[in-house]
């Protein structure tokens, strides 16, 4: 299995309302490989098609044109044997069910027996460091602490790949910072495969392996930029090699506009 | 609860219900007021003292008939709304006919249904309130569960689980809230169509009947006594729902999404 990609796109597209005067082309042209263990972000201005990218992976939309592979399978066999995890902006918990009932809801709908799913879940719960709060209800948490449990409920199956679609969108920068840690460490210690969408750019420089920048109006690939950093700390997010890193994103990033102004 | 709550939530509508009894006693009194037009507080007393062990045993048979006739259509109700949310389609052909029933007035339908089974039996008032309960209940517990934060559908998607898990472990749960305010509505409706009910014939061992016979009777004090029995069964099953939707929704935040 080691020579198979965590995630593989080849020429995908995505049109939304195909064949409709109201058609829009979301994703064009999309190659893309990912190892399994790498970290990698998509990174990009609103309506650049990142999100919907990850959600074509989850099988969550179904692409217009090129094919997708999960280890080797389909996106749709990939979710149905449980290949990914994945967490929204959105927490999403249940508000009806304690923080570790939360936790266990994908063992739960998997048929996982309850004595199985408790020790799941309370190692889960020591990991993103909650144990404290197995009890509590998610309303009575914070946000970063309702997206710490969602983080967890995603890696309930000891998923190969985790899918993150903004997850520390909502969160203040001190939190934000903090949670990027803890994310750094969950994948080094789980060894998945992850696929983060972000609009911010320290963010993607201080979590990634590799930096993928898209672009809108068609969306896609503009520029991946390989971002070498040193085992991360807090010290990273202040050593020049980091903000190196930060401005070739951000050049990256720019650089379509640049051309659009001189086009114009 | 403190001292002040309790003063403003219990002590203040007390006092208020006591002050118009006597207004309602003193206006009576110095007026001259007959019997017949307006009895007053202190006739009605009477009466329920007189007859107290029949007003309890007429409440028991009409909140016995309600009580089963409000779970019947509790029941029914969810089980439908369960099917329509599931199918739109069903949502769609149900949603119109419940309607109509529900817009089906008691007074039409009781006479119809006593003579359609014997005379000795509840069972005619019962299907009264099970259909007029039948409708809040599933109105409001279809709008739950078709209600589906989008994040929860999608969740449950990435999780490849079928549609009975989505509704077994989303979609129920999330009704609970709009399911007991249905039956919040459902409790006091169930007691008032099982006492009017019994004003179109069928067994006479209820309130309702108690009523009717007082009034044509003149004896209006008895049928007050009678009336103040109902509104008493109405509360009980008020308070009995509000405290069953305490129960069910505890621990949650009141305006979850």
């Amino acid at each position: 299995m080691t020579g198979v990609p965590a995630v593989a796109l080849s020429a995908v597209g995505k049109t939304f309302g195909a064949g409709k005067p109201s058609a829009v082309t979301a994703l064009t042209g999309i190659d893309l490989t990912v190892a399994p263990g790498e970290f990698v972000s998509l990174i990009g201005p609103s309506g650049c098609g990142k999100s919907t990218l990850m959600r074509l992976v989850a099988d969550l939309e179904q692409p217009s044109a090129g094919t997708i592979s999960v280890f080797g399978k389909t996106a749709h066999q990939a979710r149905l044997d449980q290949d990914y995890g994945i967490a929204f902006q959105a927490a999403g918990l249940l508000p009806w069910r304690t923080v570790r009932a939360n936790i266990e809801l994908p063992l739960e709908v998997h048929g996982v027996s309850r004595p199985q799913r408790r020790a799941r879940a309370e190692e889960l719960l020591a990991m993103v460091g909650l144990s404290d709060f197995a009890g509590h209800r998610p309303d009575q948490l914070s946000g970063g602490m309702q997206q710490r449990v969602a983080i967890a409920r995603a890696l309930a199956e000891r998923p190969r790949l985790l899918l993150m679609d903004e997850p520390f969108g909502a969160l203040d920068e001190m939190t934000r910072e903090r949670m990027q840690g803890e994310l750094v460490r969950l994948s080094a210690q789980t060894g998945c495969a992850v696929i983060f969408v972000t609009h911010s750019i320290p963010e993607a420089v201080y979590l990634s392996n590799r930096v993928v920048v898209m672009s809108p109006r068609p969306g896609q690939i503009s520029a991946i930029v390989p971002i070498a950093l040193p085992e991360r700390t807090e010290d990273t997010r202040e050593d020049p090699t980091f903000f190196a890193a930060v401005t070739a994103v951000r050049e990256a990033l720019r650089a379509p506009q640049r051309v659009g102004l001189e086009l114009t | 609860m403190t001292a002040t709550l309790f003063a403003r939530r219990v002590l203040t509508p007390v006092i208020f219900g006591g002050l118009l009894l006597v207004l309602w006693q003193v206006f009576v009194d110095l007026r001259d007021i007959p019997g017949y037009l307006l009895p007053s507080p202190s006739a009605i007393g009477t009466q329920l003292r007189e007859n107290l062990g029949d007003i309890l045993a007429s409440s028991r048979a009409s909140g016995a008939n309600a009580l089963i006739g409000l779970i019947a259509g509790i029941v029914l109700a969810v089980l439908a709304a369960v099917v329509a949310a599931w199918a739109p389609l069903v949502e769609r052909l149900l949603t119109p006919l419940a309607a109509a029933v529900s817009a089906m007035p008691i007074v039409a339908l009781a006479p119809v249904l006593s003579i359609m089974f014997s005379a000795t039996s509840d069972l005619p008032r019962r299907i009264v309130v099970a259909i007029v309960a039948f409708f809040p209940v599933f109105v409001t517990t279809v709008r739950g569960l078709t209600r589906i934060d989008p994040i929860h559908a999608e969740l449950m998607r990435s999780y490849a689980a079928g549609g009975w898990d989505l509704t077994r472990v989303v979609r129920l749960p999330g009704a609970v809230p709009y399911l007991f305010t249905g039956v919040r509505v459902a409790s006091s409706l169930a007691v008032i169509s099982a006492v009017v009910a019994e004003y179109f014939g069928g067994l006479q061992n209820g309130l309702g009947s108690r009523i009717t016979s007082a009034a044509s009777n003149t004896a209006y004090a008895r049928a007050w006594a009678y009336v103040v029995a109902a509104i008493g069964l109405g509360l009980v099953f008020y308070l009995a729902s509000l405290g069953a939707e305490r129960l069910a929704t505890r621990g949650r935040a009141p305006s979850s999404t």
